[in-house]
């Protein structure tokens, strides 16, 4: 698979974007402007200390959370003059996201858990069932696919929760701090998996505090205090990321 | 999504939490069984009573004597007689001329029959060692077999021929018989009555008991044997009329009226007699066991609201406790009417299923007798309160399903 043509519009486009917590004395402001484009096939790692607003950013790309101002395109779309059923939508098709805590239903088996955006995406059940152990075969998990997630251990929970934002081929794959619950080995799978994604062309926006898992990504966004302070490409957008396996350079 | 998948959804919701699911379900069974079997015996006893009265004879008039009525009882004017009212200074009793005079053809066209009764009293009855006492000992005449519907099941009645002559037989209820007879067949064997032998002739049909009293602790004799031998040749208790027909009851005691009236010497609105009408008696009772159904249906609909409520509540323990869920697949792009669906579907299905086992415990339930009433299944009932069960589902989880639906999702996802 080759990298795709950048087409004219970025995949994501923010613009302006501020968010505030609370009222009066209280108030917080997470975000003061943040303004950033990402390209399709870009691999992004945001980066910054806890409370320096990388999550609530997250959130807002993701359109589970609104924005106090500025835009937000997402392949195009304004989100922000989305009605609510066009953003259950746009969650659907356009964005997967992945958890911290991976965020699993109970009591559903995995090969459920990755049918399930496809369930809401109106796709029919021979073909949900199709897509979605195609989804757990690129994740490694063909051997797990009627587990329930207490079955599981964290880096198979994660992985089924990649599957499962893979799933609706979206045009963004979001992860807030994926590897922030796993252990070393755990985290080097999903790490090698994010790899995987972004030399197939996905674009992925990837939340972090860890160093060395920023290194895996083309580009690195450090905010702090609701601010973009720093830019930093490690490897050109059409290019394979930087620690992608030897031998499997996709390019 | 379809709506298979939101029955499935909320099938695997219910499922998950099995024992609390059926708990709610078993709310709303009591209150749709209760509503049904409720009901159900309302109809019941209302249907035993009639059948009661009914048995009671078809379409006849009880005309017994009233010692309220007229200037009678005693009831003297204060000026001592000959007052502008005019008070008789004694009620007349009723007598075996007044039974005669009710046969007239001309004067009563609707009348078919009549019956004059006196009742025995305490009549003591005896057979070898064994004795009873007879609750009713009635002598008549042989049109009163039909006329108060008592028909028998072994032996004959006493005829015209036995009245005439006075003979000393006797017809006895099947608890008399039993008393006095056992398992024996007492045709043709001799009893004495207070001292006085009868021979018996015929037993009655059983009829059961009604209530409080055993309709079968009678025994029926020729009027003037029983005059004779223990009432004497007073008055009579009762007259018993039968109409020609269920429609001519009115006309018949507007005619008995007239006849009695015109004999006794009543002018005024306050006669000295009693005329006990099978059909408006009919008609009061049915009115009476109407509102009391109802109050029974009342009564039952109130557990099935309680039952509705049960519904909320657990669906609101649902919805807070499954917060994070709903966070989950609103991320993952569940649009707000799947989850409304799948949390109303998840109420619904509760009622649902809690009003079908409801009926099928109702229709166990009414098989068997309560309190000696014979329940009758009402089918608008059982519809009525399958129909309210599914309104309860939908209106009672309407609220909790509308709240997990608002759910923003990133307040969802934060709920621990």
């Amino acid at each position: 698979m080759t990298v795709q043509e950048e087409s004219p519009a970025p995949v994501l486009r923010v613009r302006d974007l501020v968010k505030e917590y609370g009222e009066g004395d209280a108030r917080v402001r997470a975000l003061r402007g943040v303004s950033l484009d990402v390209e399709r096939g870009d691999y992004v790692a945001v980066m910054g200390a806890s409370g320096s607003g990388k999550s609530t950013l997250m959130n807002i790309l993701g359109c589970l959370d609104v924005p106090t101002s500025g835009t937000y395109l997402i392949d195009g779309a304004d989100a922000g003059r989305l009605d609510e059923h066009q953003l259950a939508v746009l969650r659907n098709r356009r964005v997967g996201f992945v958890f911290q805590s991976f965020n699993l239903i109970p009591r559903m088996s995995a090969l459920a858990n990755v049918e399930l955006p496809l369930v809401y995406g109106g796709i029919p059940q021979a073909a949900r069932r199709e897509r979605a152990l195609a989804a757990l075969e690129q994740v490694g998990l063909t051997d797990r696919v009627h587990h329930e997630p207490n079955q599981l251990s964290g880096g198979q929970q994660q992985r089924v929760a990649v599957a499962r934002a893979l799933v609706t081929a979206p045009a963004l794959l979001l992860a807030d701090e994926p590897t922030g619950n796993l252990d070393t080995a755990s985290t080097g799978d999903v790490l090698e998996i994010m790899d995987r994604l972004s030399a197939s062309g996905r674009t992925i926006v990837l939340i972090t505090h860890e160093d060395d898992v920023a290194a895996h990504a083309k580009r690195v966004i450090r905010l702090v205090d609701g601010e973009v302070v720093e830019d930093r490409r490690q490897a050109p957008v059409d290019g394979p990321p930087p620690r992608l396996p030897q031998g499997e350079d996709a390019a | 999504m379809n709506r298979i998948e939101i029955l499935r959804f909320a099938l695997r919701g219910l499922l998950a939490n099995k024992l609390r699911s059926a708990l709610t379900t078993l709310g709303i069974l009591i209150g749709v069984a209760a509503v049904i079997m409720l009901v159900a015996v309302g109809e019941g006893s209302s249907r035993s009573i009639q059948q009661n009265i009914q048995r009671l004879g078809a379409n006849t008039l009880t005309i017994s004597p009233s010692f309220s009525g007229g200037g009678g009882g005693g009831v003297r004017g204060p000026s001592g007689g000959g007052g502008n009212t005019g008070p008789r200074t004694q009620a007349r009793q009723l007598s075996l001329a007044d039974a005669k005079a009710l046969t007239d053809r001309t004067l009563a066209p609707s009348v078919k029959s009549v019956s004059p009764i006196v009742n025995a009293p305490s009549a003591t009855a005896a057979y070898g060692a064994a004795s009873h006492t007879i609750a009713h000992f009635v002598g008549t005449y042989p049109s009163y077999f039909e006329a108060v519907n008592k028909p028998v099941s072994e032996g004959t009645y006493f005829f015209n021929d036995d009245v005439l002559a006075a003979r000393k037989v006797v017809v006895l209820g099947r608890t008399v018989a039993g008393e006095l007879f056992g398992d024996a067949d007492p045709i043709g064997r001799r009893i004495s009555v207070s001292g006085v032998p009868f021979t018996v002739v015929g037993v009655l049909k059983a009829s059961g008991s009604t209530g409080m009293q055993d309709a079968d602790d009678v025994a029926v004799a020729p009027l003037p044997a029983v005059q004779q031998s223990l009432s004497g040749f007073g008055p009579l208790g009762q007259i018993v009329v039968q109409a020609t027909g269920a429609g001519t009851t009115t006309t018949a005691q507007a005619e008995v009226t007239a006849i009695l009236n015109q004999r006794h010497g009543i002018t005024n609105d306050n006669p000295d007699y009693r005329i006990l009408n099978q059909a408006t008696l009919q008609e009061t009772v049915s009115e009476a066991t109407g509102t009391f159904t109802v109050l029974l249906g009342a009564v039952a609909a109130i557990s099935l609201l309680v039952g509705g409520i049960g519904i909320t509540n657990i669906m609101l323990v649902t919805v807070t406790e499954r917060t994070r869920e709903i966070g989950i697949r609103k991320a993952i792009g569940a649009p707000r009417s799947a989850i409304l669906g799948q949390f109303l579907m998840e109420a619904t299905l509760l009622s649902l299923v809690g009003g079908l086992s409801g009926v099928l415990v109702a229709f166990v339930g009414t098989r068997f007798s309560v309190a000696g009433i014979e329940p009758v299944l009402v089918p608008s009932s059982v519809v009525l309160a399958l129909g309210v069960s599914l309104a309860i589902g939908l209106f009672f989880g309407s609220y909790p399903a509308n709240r997990a639906a608002k759910l923003r999702p990133i307040q969802a996802l934060r709920d621990e």
